[in-house]
């Protein structure tokens, strides 16, 4: 299949593994902030080919991971409104907030449903006039056009029963609160590859510079991981600190305009607190004012909370990089995808799922 | 810098959701927790798909499936070829030939007879395919909005030979994993189908009659105890189906992906939807535990068969870990080959 096999080819794999060997001469801390990146890592055992110089930490990747606890609090009271239509990507509806789940929700008779995009509640809201119909819309600036296109559609199709619950986040804001960090260890990052095919790279050019950190763009693929490691760890040798392209066939440096043109035409930035890291300056995107009419905080006039999460799971210490989900006294007991503490845990993208799945015999002597 | 805290515990789960239905983990717990204690007997706390019963020295299999598949009408077939194809499957994994079939209908009030009519005869060709006739049946209907339009049931008796015991607790370390051709079709068909999507090689449901198949490699085993156990991976995907296996034999399984067929259609619109090829049901498909020494006779009369003709081993029964399913892949790493705790959702971005 065209831009997936090749990039999942062991001859080539192995190559790139063997020429890594040859170039690293001592240890080296990388992280890698996305989701599908970090899922490829552990379902091809990225970490385990490797030279173990090489330590790959997971960094706060996961957009249902670090959606706020607020968030899933006000997504659960809205979906259980009798007149309010709940539509979500799947995998928000089984994270936990403060109380229950979306899942849990829908099958006490919440009208909860799951869509493959926002497009979808546009067309949910045009079939049921006289339903309130709420797309939660959060991730990266991956799913940000989809969700500027799809207010800026209501808008323009005079929609009086759609909003969008928005809580998106941003990356370069969250590396420079990690870089900035005095318990920070990584010393390169392999930028998200989805985010830049959005955004171009050109945000990332700053902080590599700032922090003389470099900084590779990559892509999905266990070839394109490992290309990227590959020229992260040349940079760290050579002493460079650059920005650098890997994910070619999907990236480049302007990003695509059109998509930010509609995401600047709708959202605007603001400051956003990360699940399990707290507030970071500057690192969300919100409505603009002239939306408010589809901003559901606006419509139903939701109260800003701040909910205590009592420590147990340790998202907070994973989704920095400072722990490994198996380092997690909850790890595989307490906490497991079907009774999940934490968000980590939960989506198909969170560290500890994958961790879960694919490695949980490690441990015991793999 | 912020407090670093963390969610609350969720209280215990007291509602039934779409995860228990999904043949993956929850269902299994399911099972655990509320049907196996009522029904204490040891015909079913085996698990099999059928259950084989000794009646006056004749062996006969029986099971039971209900199908709620929406839409009624897809790529491949409709719930009224699926209604025959499932049941007669789960005969056929337990060696037997099917004999008949019964056929409950629970309608939803506002169905088009039309609807109804065309189900029904392709029900009825799906069943004269099979070799089989339905005896017996029953019709409900219910208030508009309590069902999604047409459900089914379908129960199935079949002949057991007397000396055949395919049973999912018999497989050893050394037996070989044989697959029967390629996997997630059905699961990408009802979802495309569903949600609207085009993609540009349509996926057809592979749902199909498979008696035909398990007697072929019957008649190629050079001993009664070569075929170890079999299973048709419906909902839950191959995966949960070797899972299982390896619970109830409490042995280990290593796979090879590259020996497991997903066709180019298959892996494209996974890729996209965020799908693992290995959680995706499957309707016309088995997968057969066999002695080493066996594995290349039954492979080659697999092959032989229209329905087999992508056959391949996929993988080896170990001795341990014991219960769980690993995978060698493509780079020559390993990883664990999960149970699914409930519904594969698609991923986001």
């Amino acid at each position: 299949m065209k831009y997936v096999d090749e990039y999942r080819d062991a001859r080539l794999a192995r190559g790139l593994v063997a020429e890594l060997a040859r170039k690293v001469t001592r240890p080296w801390v990388l992280m890698e902030i996305c989701g599908g990146q970090t899922h490829t890592l552990m379902r091809y055992g990225i970490d385990e080919l490797i030279p173990s110089q090489i330590e790959l930490v997971h960094g706060p990747g996961c957009p249902v991971c670090v959606t706020p606890l607020e968030i899933i609090d006000k997504a659960i009271y809205l979906a259980e409104q009798p007149n309010v239509t709940l539509v979500s990507y799947g995998d928000m509806l089984r994270v936990p907030g403060s109380h229950t789940d979306l899942l849990h929700v829908k099958a006490g008779g919440g009208d909860v449903r799951v869509a493959y995009s926002p497009m979808e509640a546009l067309k949910v809201a045009g079939a049921l006039p006289e339903r309130q119909i709420v797309f939660l819309g959060i991730g990266f600036e991956t799913t940000a056009p989809a969700n500027a296109t799809a207010v800026w559609q209501a808008r323009r199709q005079g929609l009086k029963n759609f909003s969008m619950l928005v809580s998106h986040v941003l990356v370069p804001p969250a590396i420079r609160m990690l870089l900035s960090s005095g318990r920070n260890r990584v010393q390169g990052f392999i930028a998200p590859g989805h985010v830049c095919t959005v955004m171009g790279y050109r945000e990332y050019e700053s902080l590599s510079q700032h922090f003389r950190v470099p900084i590779v763009v990559g892509g999905f693929e266990p070839v394109d991981l490992l290309e990227a490691i590959s020229m992260l760890v040349a940079q760290l040798e050579q002493g460079r600190a650059e920005v650098e392209n890997q994910y070619t066939r999907s990236v480049t440096r302007g990003g695509n305009l059109p998509a930010q043109k509609l995401m600047e035409e709708v959202f605007e930035v603001c400051d956003r607190k990360w699940r399990g890291i707290g507030l970071i300056p500057q690192s969300g995107l919100r409505l603009r004012a002239e939306y408010a009419a589809y901003d559901a905080e606006k419509v139903f006039e939701l109260q800003d909370t701040t909910v205590q999460e009592p420590p147990e799971c340790i998202s907070a210490q994973v989704l920095q990089g400072l722990k490994k989900p198996t380092e997690c006294a909850a790890f595989g007991k307490a906490c497991t995808p079907e009774r999940p503490l934490g968000a980590p845990m939960v989506s198909a993208e969170g560290a500890c799922a994958a961790y879960y799945r694919y490695r949980r015999h490690a441990g015991a002597g793999n | 810098m912020a407090q670093f805290v963390c969610p609350v515990p969720l209280p215990a789960k007291d509602k039934i959701l779409l995860g228990h239905g999904s043949g993956g983990s929850l269902g299994a717990e399911l099972l655990r927790r509320v049907f196996l204690p009522a029904f204490d007997n040891a015909i079913l706390a085996k698990l099999n798909d059928q259950a084989i019963l000794d009646v006056q020295g004749v062996r006969l299999a029986f099971t039971t499936d209900s199908f709620v598949v929406k839409p009624l009408f897809f790529p491949g077939g409709d719930i009224g070829s699926l209604a025959v194809h499932g049941t007669v499957n789960d005969l056929a994994v337990g060696g037997a030939t099917p004999l008949c079939l019964s056929a409950a209908f629970i309608i939803e009030e506002g169905l088009p007879i039309e609807t109804l009519e065309k189900v029904v005869a392709s029900l009825h060709r799906a069943a004269a395919d099979a070799g089989i006739e339905v005896v017996t049946g029953d019709t409900k209907v219910v208030e508009k909005g309590s069902g999604d339009g047409l459900f089914i049931n379908t129960s199935g008796i079949g002949l057991v030979p007397a000396d055949l015991n395919l049973s999912a607790d018999r497989a050893q370390p050394g037996d070989r994993l044989l697959l029967s051709g390629s996997i997630g079709e059905h699961g990408i068909a009802i979802i495309a189908q569903r949600e609207g999507l085009e993609f540009e090689s349509q996926v057809r449901s592979d749902s199909a009659p498979l008696h035909g198949l398990v007697a072929a490699m019957l008649a190629a085993t050079p001993g009664r105890d070569s075929i170890r156990c079999m299973r048709d991976p419906t909902r839950g995907g191959l995966s949960s189906a070797l899972n299982e296996i390896a619970a109830q034999s409490q042995v280990g399984m290593l796979l090879e992906e590259e020996k497991v067929p997903v066709r180019e259609a298959v892996k494209g619109a996974c890729e996209l939807l965020g799908f693992d090829p290995f959680y995706v049901a499957n309707e016309g498909k088995l997968v057969a535990i066999v002695e080493a020494r066996a594995a290349e006779q039954i492979l080659a009369a697999m092959r032989a068969h229209p329905l087999g003709r992508q056959a391949q081993v996929i993988g080896t029964v170990t001795a341990a870990p014991a219960g769980m399913v690993s995978l060698r892949t493509a780079l020559g790493t390993m990883r664990i080959v999960d149970m699914l705790s409930g519904d594969q959702l698609p991923r986001i971005c």
